[in-house]
């Protein structure tokens, strides 16, 4: 210990000032030589790259050619995305019929910006919007539909059978025997139907032309993809998560399986044999529709992936929460329903997002059974000898026009994760 | 020209031998009559290849190969337009024909002995005669293929084209570097960079490139020999000799048509000929079409809808076109090329 004289302190020079634009640029880019230099070094390349890129993209571009020869300046021909833009965005659709497919985009979105706003989330209000949302979705890209009276038979016998499970012992008598009522007359009828008694009858709406799936291309498709195979696999992958760690070996050993065997093969094989090898087993006459054997292979597809991610949400509740569950005397269903999923799922929401964004850009994968998404339409825009040779501009305009999409997706998920863990956050 | 990848060939004919097993088991019916129940004909076309089959601005097809789909509808319905395509990969071209998902391909399938003979197709008329050609930059002053000895080789992995260069460079006892590239784009960019001294691809894939060259075009020269044979034709399934005999004479008839200097343009005025050959192709005497099961206006409603072969060439590949591929071969038998259609009576 040295004893420092009263009065005589050593004199330290003021801290440097690390607030405000100078100061913060001082402590994070200049605070030595070498990064001082690496910060200029970045700098001058940064702007040469931009300034080189807003030369080509703006300055000497070319936005009112009317054939590729005189888009010749050196600088980006968006002139072709000009000429091109319908064919990128809708496809092969009836050109006169356009509006139709961007008015179902239009719905689609408004569908997924309301689902996005956690006041929505009730399961009659998320029921009503996607009822609602993917009827007129489907009647405008369809341009008819015929629904068949099975359908609301399906429909009565799903609502009965839900709410004789989910609400026993909760629920007053009179709602119980609604319940009952609206399974039975489903069952019933779907049985008379399968026998022959009743006629499949079907309910006609046909206020346009009618536009066969063949005929689909560019967003709408992409979005169709994506949105309703994320949307079927989720219940299905639910279904696969609590089957995987059900107590029964038949059952836990049927969705392993599943799950293994379909994350153990690519998408593009199980398109492939979606689309080859189903018909050869099908009876002769038997057809799906393409689009409908894409959808159902990526539904599949998606639901192994969307099974093993609520797994971890599962996993990541504790054992007590079972167990109360069990103690207030709630059966399997009720159980599941009101305790563990909705603990459960409120964990895995943002890598749910986050495998949409995923799938949101597989959907291209159709290409190889002739189905024409966004990047595909895209890609037919640069087969025109008047336009070819322009694939940097169609390529950067597809890769904004998904990176928009992804981005508000990723920046929601962000969102997400901040408002469902206020309730855990210290 | 479309040629699968190696991997993709053993594929397809599995698919292909497996689809003829189970096809013979269930008897599908004759394709025409289908066709016409139907109410049109479903066309099976590559997902893209400039100038053969592309989309317009306004999502519809258009190209060489759609046209002989068209042809086929205007003799079938007496309407180009009653046509649905069905975009394929290279991979689903056979499956999607033998399954029956399509009545007739028009996608570039190259005419060869396997092709046509093991897999339950019939080839129904070639509509291009195509064949692997070289590109090499002007000032190589490259004149034949066995100059290139040493060089360095743009070509596309895994394609047809990729073995019978090989081939053709074996049997001439020359060595090459090959730069292989993985997809036909990237081929052009590489060639283009100068990171490969030529080029080699189908004739009509090269001129298609040239002709995206900006304003470069003179610098490169295609050279004239032929290292491969390749006939672009529709292909139908075997069964159905009815609907066979449409396809193959709907083509004959844009290519007689050429030769007898028939037109869409001036058919009509044809039909007032005095000539016995115009008035019973035409239908103005009746007959011609009693043989094929169709009505007698089925050449004068091709010609008419569709144009004669010379016609539809010039639109979507040649002069009319900003491809400009000469006809060279695919002129008529009466200019120096090989295009002969049998006589229409």
């Amino acid at each position: 210990m040295t004893d420092m004289p009263v009065g005589e302190r050593k004199q330290l020079a003021p801290p440097v000032d690390d607030s405000g634009p100078f100061g913060w640029a001082r402590k994070h880019l200049f605070s030595s030589w070498g990064n001082a230099i690496t910060t200029v070094v970045l700098i001058v390349a940064m702007a040469w790259i931009l300034s080189w890129f807003l030369e080509w993209a703006v300055f000497t571009a070319n936005f009112t050619a009317s054939t590729g020869s005189e888009c010749r300046g050196g600088g980006a021909c968006w002139a072709l995305i000009r000429e091109k833009w319908r064919l990128i965005f809708f496809g092969t659709f009836p050109f006169d019929q356009q509006w139709r497919p961007f008015f179902a985009v239009v719905i689609m979105l408004a569908m997924l910006v309301t689902t996005s706003d956690r006041r929505m989330w009730k399961p009659w209000r998320l029921l009503a919007i996607w009822s609602i949302g993917s009827f007129f979705t489907f009647l405008l890209m369809f341009g008819q539909l015929h629904i068949p009276l099975s359908l609301f038979l399906a429909i009565a016998l799903a609502i009965g059978g839900v709410g004789m499970g989910f609400r026993k012992g909760i629920a007053q008598a009179g709602e119980m025997n609604l319940y009952r009522a609206l399974a039975a007359v489903g069952l019933a009828g779907l049985v008379l139907l399968v026998v022959g008694v009743l006629p499949n009858w079907k309910l006609p709406i046909a206020p346009f032309s009618y536009v066969e799936t063949g005929l689909w291309g560019g967003i709408p498709v992409t979005l169709i993809l994506a949105t309703y195979g994320l949307l079927f696999a989720f219940p299905y992958g639910i279904l696969l998560a609590l089957g995987r760690r059900s107590n029964l070996p038949l059952i836990k050993g049927l969705c392993v399986g599943f799950i293994e065997l379909i994350r153990g093969v690519p998408l593009i094989s199980l398109l492939i044999m979606a689309s080859v090898m189903l018909p050869l087993f099908l009876p002769t006459g038997v057809t799906f529709d393409k689009f409908l054997r894409a959808q159902v292979a990526v539904i599949l597809f998606a639901g192994a992936y969307i099974a093993e991610i609520i797994r971890g949400g599962l996993q990541s509740l504790p054992k007590g929460q079972f167990e109360a569950a069990d103690a207030m005397g709630l059966n399997y269903v009720q159980k599941t329903a009101l305790i563990i999923l909705p603990q459960a799922l409120r964990v895995v929401i943002p890598p749910l997002i986050n495998t949409f964004i995923g799938f949101f850009k597989d959907t291209s994968l159709v290409l190889i059974i002739g189905i024409f998404d966004f990047l595909n339409t895209a890609n037919q825009a640069l087969v025109d000898p008047a336009w070819a040779g322009y694939p940097g501009e169609v390529y950067l305009f597809a890769a904004f026009v998904y990176f928009c999409f992804c981005y508000s997706m990723s920046r929601y998920s962000k969102y997400l994760e901040v408002e469902l863990n206020k309730g855990t956050r210290r | 020209m479309v040629q699968p990848t190696s991997w993709v060939r053993p594929l397809t004919t599995a698919a292909g031998l497996a689809i003829v097993l189970v096809a013979s088991v269930a008897d599908a019916g004759p394709v025409l009559d289908a066709v016409r129940a139907r109410g049109h004909l479903v066309c099976g076309v590559d997902a893209g290849v400039l100038g053969f089959m592309q989309l317009d601005n306004q999502g519809r097809w258009s190209g060489l190969a759609v046209d002989v789909c068209r042809a086929v509808s205007a003799a079938t319905f007496g309407d180009a337009a009653k046509v649905k395509y069905v975009p394929l990969t290279p991979l689903f071209h056979l499956p999607a024909l033998q399954a029956g998902d399509v009545d007739v391909l028009a996608a570039n399938s190259t005419y060869t002995l396997t092709y046509a003979a093991a897999l339950g197709v019939s080839f129904a008329g070639i509509y291009y005669y195509d064949g692997q050609g070289i590109v090499v930059p002007r000032k190589l002053r490259v004149r034949h293929a066995r100059q290139l000895g040493g060089a360095a080789i743009c070509v596309q992995r895994g394609s047809s084209v990729e073995s019978s260069f090989s081939e053709y460079f074996a049997a001439a006892r020359l060595k090459f570097r090959q730069v292989a590239i993985a997809r036909a784009g990237e081929a052009r960019t590489a060639y283009l960079a100068g990171r490969c001294d030529a080029l080699t691809a189908d004739f009509s894939a090269l001129h298609a490139m040239l002709a995206t060259i900006p304003s470069k075009t003179d610098d490169h020269v295609i050279l004239a020999q032929a290292l491969s044979k390749s006939p672009l034709s529709a292909v139908v399934r075997h069964g159905d000799d009815a609907f066979a005999n449409i396809v193959r004479w709907a083509l004959h008839g844009m290519i007689a048509a050429e030769e007898y200097g028939v037109t869409s343009g001036n058919i009509d005025r044809m039909l007032m000929s005095n000539d016995p050959a115009m008035m019973r192709a035409l239908g103005v005497t009746p007959g011609i079409g009693v043989a094929l099961g169709l009505p007698d206006t089925w050449f004068y409603n091709v010609v008419k809808q569709v144009g004669n072969y010379g016609e539809s060439y010039d639109r979507n590949l040649g002069s009319g076109s900003p491809l400009g591929i000469p006809r060279s071969l695919n002129a008529q038998w009466t200019k120096g090329g090989i295009l002969y259609a049998p006589p229409i009576r």
